[in-house]
């Protein structure tokens, strides 16, 4: 498996990140020394194992399904770049 | 009263208990000690107030004989940890100017027990490295010094390696997802465990990758790992995967008996290309737990060698999941704008300019093996490989196997920027000893062994089973003890 240009910018944009188009070669490169790597697996016999989910079987504790937290709409916007009004301001989302 | 900060803690315990040093005076030698080394570029937001409150309260509480061990004791924390009113960026542009309004769980536990806070720890991007080359408060230098290079401390903790080393502060928590701890503690020459995935809580650390990372101490030695580990672990509600088990007295776990105790070899971590003399340091560690009165076992672990291309898939999948919330909205950087920019160019624009390019890397290779098309391919085969890896340690384990003894890191400590042109792959290396305890969830300690032809120092590493972190740090005080190892860098800051 190989990545090309194309492939490139299209994980850049999945991944939101802006990468200008004379960078995309050298990470298209990037991506394929990495995934080169990884190919290793390809050698290894799964069959019949099931992907490792917990690393030790537990069951996650469960609690009484009720408002324990809240009122803290100060603190949640203290470190906002733009909060206003008592919301997180964002640019115009919908044209 | 010279060279307070050069104290243990088990040492520093016993004398702010009989009376003789105050936990202020080792917080000022501590604290001019951060101040001449700067060049070190360790500590990134130091909090000397913060300190000197702490450590009266601390003394109060001597003084009215309600100690518990860490009491008095002054810590460096590692930046990826979130204390309160105190920026915690962890490591990232992206964070620039982040106060957390919460303090997380371990370290709040530290400051419950009375320790101290001396500031935060400088450290790879997200802790996502392996040379303290990707942070964006530059790198750290490691106190270790043989010409006129400076040398890199290791990663990701390696603020936290640094400091420990230089005697900058007495311990430090640093936090571990493919060998974070254990890789800088061996290129430092300091003890460093990671405990079992869910002893520590994983609540108010950033994440990088949540099934792999675990936070631990980085100390002068094997009592004060015991020491301060226990004061950092216990069960969280906030954390899902913490373990509720009681914590033990880990200090009172180190007995030195280790008769009749099993220590497996693997021959798997023989690597070609490795110096002969940390061949020869392994060599010398099986002796002497051999001669402590442990059986030695040859062992195999026959997927060790599919662990780092394993990692190399789920930790960046994990990222790309975790590291989504950056997004210029809630926290930290938000890129300025160009007139009519939507909200997708304020995404694009904010992650391009807040990540580095390793971490920028890791959450698009993290993208890629999770998109459509790829999951299975990549993702849940990378999940089997990791369950067969726990299958392999499983095995031994049950076969009798106490603890596994293995070398630290393929190498010593190398050159800031010698790095800089190899591929991404050679400075993954690094973790190739350490990354298979992270994907297995066990203990792993690494203790200074002895120091290279150069001069550096070099690290062994202990394994052990699944939440026997008192058994594990019994076997490395065993190990420490014979090893004698007591070098420390000439003071050139």
């Amino acid at each position: 498996m190989s990545i090309d240009i194309e492939t490139a910018r299209k994980v850049a944009h999945l991944a939101r990140i802006r990468v200008e188009e004379d960078r995309l070669p050298a990470l298209a490169q990037e991506f394929n020394d990495i995934l080169g790597f990884i190919e290793q697996l390809n050698e290894v016999d799964v069959e019949g194992v099931e992907p490792m989910t917990s690393v030790t079987p537990m069951r996650l504790k469960r609690r009484a399904d009720e408002v324990t937290d809240g009122n803290q709409q100060e603190k949640i916007l203290k470190n906002a770049p733009d909060a206003r009004e008592g919301f997180f301001a964002v640019p115009k989302v919908v044209e | 009263m010279a060279d307070l900060n050069k104290l243990s803690i088990a040492a520093a315990r016993d004398r702010l208990r009989k009376g003789d040093v105050t936990s202020v005076e080792l917080t000022q030698a501590c604290l001019s000690e951060i101040d001449g080394a700067g060049v070190l570029n360790a500590f990134v937001h130091k909090t000397p107030e913060i300190a000197l409150d702490m450590a009266k309260a601390a003394d109060a509480r001597i003084q009215a004989g309600d100690a518990p061990d860490m009491c008095g004791i002054p810590l460096g924390i590692k930046d990826l940890f979130c204390t309160k009113g105190v920026a915690s960026q962890a490591g990232s542009a992206i964070l620039d100017g982040f106060k957390p309004e919460y303090e997380s769980t371990v370290s709040q536990n530290l400051w419950d027990a009375g320790a101290v806070m001396l500031g935060k720890l400088n450290m790879d991007e997200f802790a996502m490295g392996s040379s303290n080359e990707t942070s964006t408060y530059g790198d750290v230098v490691n106190p270790w010094k043989i010409d006129d290079r400076n040398l890199t401390p290791g990663g990701s903790s390696g603020g936290s390696a640094s400091a420990v080393a230089a005697d900058l502060c007495l311990a430090a928590t640093g936090t571990d997802t493919g060998g974070s701890i254990r890789q800088p503690a061996a290129f430092t020459g300091i003890t460093g465990i990671k405990p079992t995935y869910g002893r520590c809580s994983r609540w108010g650390v950033v994440a990088f990758a949540s099934s792999l990372d675990q936070a631990g101490p980085m100390t002068k030695s094997v009592r004060d790992a015991a020491i301060m580990l226990e004061a950092m672990c216990g069960h969280d509600a906030k954390d899902s995967t913490s373990i509720d088990l009681a914590v033990p007295n880990f200090e009172a776990m180190l007995t030195g008996d280790i008769k009749g105790k099993t220590i497996g070899i693997p021959k798997e971590y023989h690597m070609d290309g490795m110096p002969d003399e940390i061949e020869k340091l392994w060599a010398d560690g099986t002796a002497m737990l051999k001669d402590a009165g442990a059986e030695i076992r040859d062992i195999s672990l026959p997927h060790t060698k599919y662990a780092l291309p394993a990692y190399y898939v789920i930790a960046p999948a994990e990222a790309s999941s975790n590291l989504a919330r950056y997004d210029g909205v809630r926290y930290g950087h938000r890129a300025t704008l160009a007139a009519g920019d939507g909200i997708n160019d304020m995404y694009e624009k904010t992650r391009a300019e807040g990540f580095g390019d390793e971490v920028q890397r890791r959450v698009m290779i993290g993208t890629y093996v999770l998109s459509a098309g790829f999951y299975d391919a990549y993702y849940n085969r990378a999940r089997r490989v990791r369950n067969l890896i726990k299958r392999d340690f499983e095995t031994v384990f049950a076969d009798g196997i106490d603890a596994i003894l293995t070398p630290a890191t393929p190498s010593s400590a190398f050159g800031l920027g010698e790095m800089t042109d190899a591929d991404p792959v050679q400075m993954y290396l690094n973790d190739v000893f350490t990354v298979t305890v992270n994907l297995a969830g066990l203990p792993g300690i690494s203790v200074p062994a002895g120091l290279d032809a150069q001069g550096l120092p070099l690290g062994l590493q202990l394994i052990g089973r699944p939440w026997e972190e008192g058994d594990l740090l019994n076997f490395a005080h065993v190990l420490e003890d014979r090893l004698g190892f007591v070098a420390k860098p000439t003071k050139w800051w």
